[in-house]
């Protein structure tokens, strides 16, 4: 059950953080923002980046880093049901399993 | 005539509810064999159709209560067994067959009906692979389209709440039966059309389950109306109907097919556990990757800092080829040092005094060092802060000025010593410098002073204006010759 899923590239996310933007990491699926800070990580090892590009890339790694987090926090079964009122409006209610 | 009217008369109705009696008596309940044609669903609910085959047509009906009792929904074409009794409908001189229940002839009929409508939809293009949306990675909201009760809907969430707990939003329907294709359909239309932001959560992920069971069983799965409906979705769809081994036509349709309902769940999330490693190890290779940069560049900076003795060394050697020069000198006869000393007045007085020069340089020299280190100290002192570590900063910053120090004190000493050697020294000691009056060129010899008529005669204290009065005297050269 441990098995790894890729990450699918940026490109083909539906929701891309724009390039250049810093704090643009809120919107991102945890797809894209993973997938951003496995790209960092590699610039980094790879030793090709400048001193303050770095410095950018950590603190923007460090920052994806804490939304995939958040992401990964935010985990709690929540299951409600379908049901209709008198006018055919489908609204909520909790489900309960027996 | 007469054999005619011996006949008894009967009224049309007698004679039809007479047939009526007759027929229901000696039949009862039947079981025939047939295919489905023109089926019609009635607003009240029954259903009208007739049973054929080559030789015959019988029409049947099945009422309501009947026809939602039946395990799958009759349609055209379909070869059925029908139980139930023979019956007449005296209003229109015909006779039926009331079905009280229906089956297909054999698993055989279902699935000629299931391949005949699995090439259509291929044919129409429903099963192509790039009509297929991939599912997201981690979905925040899923709708199960599934019955409310048993075990398929506990397993799923169950699997769920293991791997990675999100919200869920069920569509209770009806898995089987009349009516299950219907809801089923109705449920992945009704997702579909949620739109985002509403007080109903819009999944990103859809999964349309149904536990194991007879084919007829699942037929509802098999219905173009809920075939046609997954595959006009736009949410991303797993479908996890029955057994592994069992096919229907909404799993060609879908995006992923699941085996089962549990794997469903499995191939709807990932594990959050591994996702948390795997976070956290690329969060340390991260800490890792600008530490070991950071390191690099430290070492880095300290080169530069070595680098910043090369001034140092020009003095250094400016300072050697001074003392050479000087040296020689020293050791130079007084023609020797009476040209050095024509040079060394010419360059006097073309040169700004070597102290400005050298003042000058050692300005430049203290604004680039000062600019240097600047540099050095602000990118490491940016660095440091950001990493809060500033002790490695000031030790390199008190080595730079030490050795700034040691650069300065060498200049001071070897300014002096050029200042010793300039032309002024050598004038102090009774030399002087002779030049034409006219030209303001320097005279060397006796023989350039011949062909100049006025002299302009400076001493270490001063300028003396001469006229030329007589010719050369050559013994006086001798002096200059030995």
């Amino acid at each position: 059950m441990s098995e790894q899923r890729p990450f699918r590239g940026l490109a083909e996310d539906p929701a891309p953080a724009p390039a250049g933007d810093g704090d643009a990491t809120d919107a991102m699926t945890f797809e894209a923002a993973m997938a951003e800070l496995e790209s960092l990580v590699q610039k980094l090892e790879r030793g090709q980046l400048s001193l303050e590009q770095s410095i950018t890339a950590y603190e923007r790694g460090t920052r994806l880093r804490r939304h995939c987090e958040a992401k990964l926090e935010a985990a709690r079964l929540r299951v409600e049901a379908i049901a209709f009122d008198k006018s055919g409006e489908p609204r909520l209610e909790p489900f309960a399993t027996e | 005539m007469a054999t005619v009217s011996n006949l008894r008369e009967v009224s049309v109705g007698e004679l039809a509810f007479s047939l009526k009696r007759t027929i229901e008596t000696a039949f009862g309940l039947v079981r025939v064999r047939g295919e489905l044609s023109g089926l019609k669903r009635a607003a009240s609910g029954h259903v009208y159709f007739a049973l054929k085959d080559d030789a015959a047509v019988l029409d049947a009906v099945a009422w309501r209560g009947t026809a939602a009792r039946f395990a799958f929904r009759p349609e055209d074409g379909l070869e059925v067994v029908c139980t139930g009794k023979l019956t007449t409908y005296p209003g229109r001189s015909r006779y039926q067959i009331v079905v009280e229940r229906m089956e297909p002839a054999g698993a055989g009929a279902l699935m000629a009906l299931f391949e005949e409508r699995k090439r259509r939809l291929e044919a129409e293009g429903l099963f192509d692979p790039a009509r297929k949306r991939p599912l997201p990675y981690l979905p925040e909201t899923i709708g199960i389209v599934t019955s409310p009760t048993g075990a398929v809907i506990r397993d799923i969430l169950h699997r769920l709440a293991e791997r990675f707990p999100r919200r869920v939003v069920v569509w209770p329907v009806l898995v089987q039966g009349e009516g299950a294709a219907e809801q089923v359909a109705a449920a992945i239309r009704g997702f579909d059309a949620l739109p985002r932001g509403g007080p109903i959560p819009r999944p990103d992920l859809l999964i349309v389950a149904r536990g194991g069971g007879a084919v007829e069983d699942l037929w509802a799965f098999n219905e173009e109306a809920v075939a046609r409906a997954a595959a006009s979705c736009r949410i991303p769809l797993i479908s996890a109907v029955g057994h592994e081994t069992d096919t229907t036509l909404i799993d060609f349709v879908a995006d992923r097919r699941a085996p089962t309902p549990t794997a469903a769940a499995e191939i709807a999330v990932p594990v959050r556990r591994d996702l948390l490693l795997q976070t956290g190890g690329l969060g340390e290779r991260l800490l890792h990757g600008v530490g070991r940069l950071l390191k690099d560049q430290r070492r880095h900076v300290d080169a530069l800092g070595r680098g910043l003795t090369d001034p140092r060394h020009a003095v250094t050697l400016a300072a050697q080829r001074l003392d050479d020069q000087s040296e020689r000198l020293e050791r130079a006869s007084s023609l020797r040092l009476e040209r050095l000393g024509g040079r060394l007045g010419q360059a006097a007085l073309g040169l700004r005094p070597p102290r400005q020069t050298l003042a000058e340089a050692r300005l430049r020299l203290e604004a680039r060092a000062g600019a240097l280190a600047d540099l050095a100290r602000d990118r490491l002192a940016r660095a440091e802060f950001r990493l809060g570590r500033t002790a490695d900063l000031e030790r390199l910053h008190g080595m730079t000025e030490a050795r700034l120090a040691a650069a300065r004190a060498a200049f001071d000493a070897r300014a002096g010593l050029l200042e010793s050697l300039g032309p002024g020294q050598v004038l102090a000691r009774g030399y002087a410098i002779v030049r034409s009056a006219d030209t303001g060129d320097l005279l060397p010899s006796a023989e350039a002073a011949l062909a100049e008529a006025a002299y302009e005669i400076r001493f270490h204290d001063g300028v003396v204006r001469a006229r030329r009065d007589g010719k050369a005297e050559p013994g006086q050269g001798r002096l200059f010759d030995a």
